[in-house]
């Protein structure tokens, strides 16, 4: 089933505004999406310079493509896959080892959410799989108002140890907010292993805050 | 009533299926596991709103955005695309 999607209002408007050289409607465009876009290239490239190209590859892409932009996708998820298209031929050329199948097969073993030792044993009489010891309690010292940059560094470094595909999804995701629908559309991911890359980064995330509180405690 | 709806959520259980919790993709039997495990769990309460505390966070981390001289070469680049278009 492959609809032909009608291109949404504000999709048109920006199309209109983009195609009769709009200079604000671009710079919008530019400022709205760069910071994900360069987030993205990141996870396929081997530096920040050579991702900063990419990114800027893809918006001259964009102004030569869009003349010919017929609304199949919405704006934003056309610009996201050109970007895809040119960091991954990048990556090619690099001859950088990505693990592309990670993104395509999250199945490999090994990757339980919470150290399985933290749980009594599968044989014990009462409480099977559950918390050896009561859980720490540190989401409340995780609240806006009173987190710390400290926690805040541990949490971007954190995300930067991610393995790659786990990195790009918890960061669109979380960091930047985006739906799950798009993310999928993207990185070319079903929503069942979309939501595998999630729940392991963000796990792990939520692990290395848990190491962090219980050394701060 | 069938095995499943009667089994009781362990907390390992719980922590493997928390993402498909929030994400509402649960499936409806094992979404009332789990909600009856929470209810009586602490621990585990504490465990979905560390969750909850970390997508928070995430949203807070800042983004990099591109370098100023590169905004600006792009800014050139989209002139001399809207001057070649004239006549178009």
């Amino acid at each position: 089933m492959t609809p032909i999607a009608e291109m949404s209002s504000a999709d048109g408007d920006l199309i209109d505004r983009l195609r009769s050289g709009d200079e604000a409607a671009f710079v919008c465009l530019v400022n709205t999406y760069s910071a994900s876009l360069k987030r993205l290239a990141m996870a396929f490239v081997s530096s920040d310079a050579v991702a900063e190209e990419v990114v800027q590859e893809t918006w001259l892409a964009v102004l030569t493509g869009i003349g010919r932009f017929e609304g199949r996708s919405s704006v934003k998820t056309w610009i996201f896959k050109i970007l895809t298209n040119r960091a991954k031929t990048r990556a090619i050329r690099e001859r950088r080892t990505i693990n592309f199948s990670e993104l395509e097969d999250p199945s490999e073993p090994g990757h339980a959410a919470v150290d399985p030792a933290r749980f009594l044993a599968a044989s014990h009489p009462t409480w099977p799989g559950h918390w050896a010891s009561p859980l720490e309690t540190w989401s409340a010292s995780a609240e806006d108002a009173v987190v710390s940059r400290e926690t805040m560094r541990v949490l971007q470094r954190g995300l930067e140890r991610l393995p790659p595909a786990q990195r790009i999804v918890v960061a669109l995701r979380d960091v930047h907010g985006w739906p799950a629908v798009e993310v999928c559309e993207v990185l070319g991911l079903s929503e069942a292993n979309q939501r595998v890359l999630l729940h392991r980064g963000r796990s792990r995330l939520r692990g290395a805050l848990e190491v962090y509180f219980a050394g701060n405690a | 009533m069938n095995d499943d709806t009667l089994r009781e959520m362990a907390c390992q259980e719980l922590v493997e299926v928390i993402t498909d919790y929030l994400e509402g993709t649960l499936p409806e039997v094992d979404l009332t596991r789990f909600e009856a495990h929470l209810a009586s769990c602490p621990s585990c309460q504490e465990y979905v709103e560390q969750m909850r505390a970390l997508v928070r966070l995430s949203g807070k981390l800042s983004t990099r955005s591109l370098e100023p001289a590169t905004v600006d070469s792009l800014l050139s680049a989209f002139r001399r695309w809207r001057d070649s278009q004239t006549g178009l």
